[in-house]
């Protein structure tokens, strides 16, 4: 009864706005731009910071991740010799103070990068060789393709192992029944046991320097037979250097922990490596950085496009104040017949309730069309929220009840015998 | 001729009169704030209204019948004295009270007919019954009945600028009449009428009348006044005498 009632006020109202459709149309524009600004830019600004909270999320979230760089400092020495070597970068030391220092840590996972020529049947190709552990498998969660990874038996035995990745199988015309012969590796010889599927498109994978690996062997067997020199001709120089450990990722055990865990690897590495040779990276912590801008940028956003829906509001106020103004006659008329002051309220209420929500709906559509010309049009990624278009037709209603609670007010407190003067 | 005080004394509010009498005034005044100035529109009028009758209220502008009528009408308070409708002083009521009052017990029909440009007759009749809450088949047939009374059982889906004068204040009695009020407010009914349709609408008037309505009307016409059985002749802000037919 009492929504047959509401569905009838509200079918009234909406009669009475379409007597002035062009009025009423424009009087709904404001709210129809305010709406689609915010769903759209809601929209544009979730799609830029979706892609980066991915990347970041990706890296995993209990993980501290260390990288060696090399000293900037030596690049410009000026009397380096063309032979020196320059030596840089994590120690194996390093992986293991870290387990012994810290009880948060559940366990390391040192990346060594090899470059060297290999060969598979007539096949020779310039190689980059991953030495690891058995660990990094279970921490990128890389689907295996063919045969099995490496496992901590291989680095105990040193075991002359290698597993492939996709991308390298590929390089190296590998299949499945590749699985069981020997790869060649600057003069040494490896089983092959596996193929992995490389990194592109997989989820919940860390970030890893291994985008361009063609095969995994046991970082133990790295070390052994290939020592932690490199030698390369570029650019018609001589470079020669020295890594021990090319990355070193620390799992946490939790994530409370990891900052405490952080700050503590800083300022032991500080204390065993003169020159800065090393990069901390703490996911965590860029990913609370990342959620930080997004909010300032979400209410950056939010701002502008409140302002629009207030200057729609008080389009709406301003409208329905001359409509009061121009019904004032009815009003008396509905006073004298016994209608209620609060049923002027309503009457008038519903009205701009009805613009404004509709103006909403109509702003929603315009709000999912942009980002969706935006993707098309300029490859941006947009991510519309369900939580956005709730939000944004909330807000409209919301604008049409306090925007429309004044005019409402001024007609229901009229004189009803000045109102049935009124010509 | 019965002078006003008269009145006063011989109908004197009882509870055993008080059937008979639908609406009194005691010592009632009403004083407007002009700017500086103030205004005596109504200086102490006391009058009773019976049950079933017939008053015209007349007097030339500016001697307070249009006050009146809007005191009698629960659109306005009196500044001092008793407005007894149905035995309720309305004179304390606030503003929903009296609109409540306005809705229950009093139908208007003014000059300028005051239908809504935008409703269709149909719902110009139902406008009372609308703010009763009535229920919809209810409020149909009701709708129906009261545009059959006043002969305009074949105009329900037209909008007001579609009919004639007449018409429309038909339309407006049925308006009044849709929630069964006791009193009829009638203010210059005709004013905007030629006379043949003058004629038609106060006989409707009296029809309804003679079916028991207390009808209240203000006019200056004294023709018009002739169709009431008390014609109430308004001087200054108060009655100066109430003129009696009998029928």
């Amino acid at each position: 009864m009492r929504q047959a009632k509401l569905l009838k006020n509200i079918r009234l109202g909406i009669k009475t706005l379409l007597l002035h459709k062009l009025r009423s149309f424009l009087t709904m524009m404001g709210v129809v731009f305010g709406v689609g600004s915010v769903v759209a830019m809601l929209a544009v600004g979730e799609g830029a910071s979706k892609e980066a909270l991915e990347e970041i999320r990706k890296l995993g979230s209990t993980n501290i991740i260390i990288n060696s760089v090399k000293p900037i400092e030596d690049d410009s020495g000026s009397q380096r010799s063309p032979f020196s070597v320059v030596m840089f970068g994590l120690l194996y030391e390093d992986e293991r103070r870290a387990q012994e220092t810290f009880d948060a840590i559940e366990r390391t996972v040192p990346v060594k990068i090899v470059r060297k020529e290999g060969r598979l049947g007539e096949r020779k190709l310039d190689l980059r060789i991953m030495g690891t552990t058995a660990d990094w498998f279970d921490l990128v969660r890389r689907r295996l393709i063919a045969g099995r990874s490496l496992t901590p038996r291989d680095g105990r035995k040193r075991a002359g192992v290698t597993v492939l990745t996709e991308y390298g199988a590929r390089r190296l015309l590998a299949t499945e029944r590749t699985i069981g012969q020997s790869l060649r590796i600057g003069g040494e010889y490896y089983e092959v046991v596996g193929i992995v599927q490389s990194e592109s498109g997989q989820e919940g994978s860390i970030q890893t320097p291994d985008k361009k690996v063609d095969a995994y062997i046991p970082v133990e067997v790295a070390r052994e037979r290939y020592g932690d020199f490199r030698t390369e001709i570029s650019a018609g120089s001589l470079l020669r250097e020295a890594v021990e450990l090319h990355q070193l990722i620390v799992q946490v055990d939790a994530i409370e922990n990891v900052e405490t865990v952080a700050n503590g690897l800083e300022r032991m590495l500080e204390g065993y490596h003169k020159r800065n040779d090393y990069v901390i990276s703490v996911p965590l912590a860029l990913l609370r950085q990342a959620e930080a801008t997004k909010r300032t940028f979400n209410i950056v956003l939010g701002s502008i496009a409140g302002i629009s829906l207030l200057v729609g509001g008080i389009g709406i106020m301003n409208i329905m104040l001359a409509s009061v103004t121009e019904r004032t006659r009815e009003i008396g008329i509905r006073r004298a017949i016994g209608a209620k002051r609060r049923q002027i309220i309503g009457q008038f209420l519903i009205e701009t309730v009805v613009l404004s929500t509709a103006g909403g709906l109509i702003g929603v559509t315009i709000g999912l069309l942009i980002p969706w010309l935006i993707t098309q049009l300029a490859g941006m990624p947009t991510v519309v929220t369900p939580y956005s278009i709730v939000l944004a037709v909330g807000i409209s209603m919301t604008v049409g009840i306090v925007f429309g609670l004044y005019p409402a007010r001024h007609a229901a407190n009229l004189d009803p015998i000045e109102a049935l003067r009124h010509e | 001729m019965i002078s006003a005080t008269n009145m006063l004394t011989s109908t004197a509010v009882s509870a055993e009169s008080s059937r008979q009498v639908v609406a009194v005034l005691e010592a009632v005044t009403k004083v407007y704030q002009m700017g500086e100035a103030q205004v005596r529109a109504l200086a102490g009028v006391t009058v009773a209204f019976e049950r079933g009758g017939f008053y015209a209220i007349m007097g030339a502008s500016g001697s307070g019948k249009s006050t009146m009528l809007n005191l009698l009408g629960c659109l306005d308070r009196p500044t001092s004295g008793r407005y007894l409708l149905e035995g309720q002083d309305v004179a304390v009521l606030d503003d929903n009270a009296l609109s409540e009052f306005r809705l229950r017990h009093l139908g208007f029909i003014f000059q300028s007919f005051n239908l809504i440009p935008q409703l269709t007759v149909s719902e110009n009749i139902e406008l009372p019954l609308y703010y009763l809450d009535w229920d919809a088949n209810e409020s149909a047939a009701r709708v129906e009945e009261m545009a059959a009374r006043v002969g305009l059982a074949d105009r329900l889906e037209h909008r007001p600028a579609e009919l004639s004068g007449g018409e429309q204040q038909r339309v407006a009695i049925a308006r009044a009449l849709a929630s069964d009020p006791s009193i009829l407010l009638a203010d210059e009914p005709t004013g905007n009428l030629d006379s043949a349709t003058s004629k038609q609408i106060m006989a409707l008037l009296s029809e309804l009348n003679e079916q028991g309505k207390t009808v209240l009307m203000v006019t200056h016409e004294p023709d018009l006044a002739a169709y009431a059985s008390r014609r109430l002749h308004m001087q200054d802000g108060l009655i100066d005498r109430i003129e009696e037919t009998s029928a």
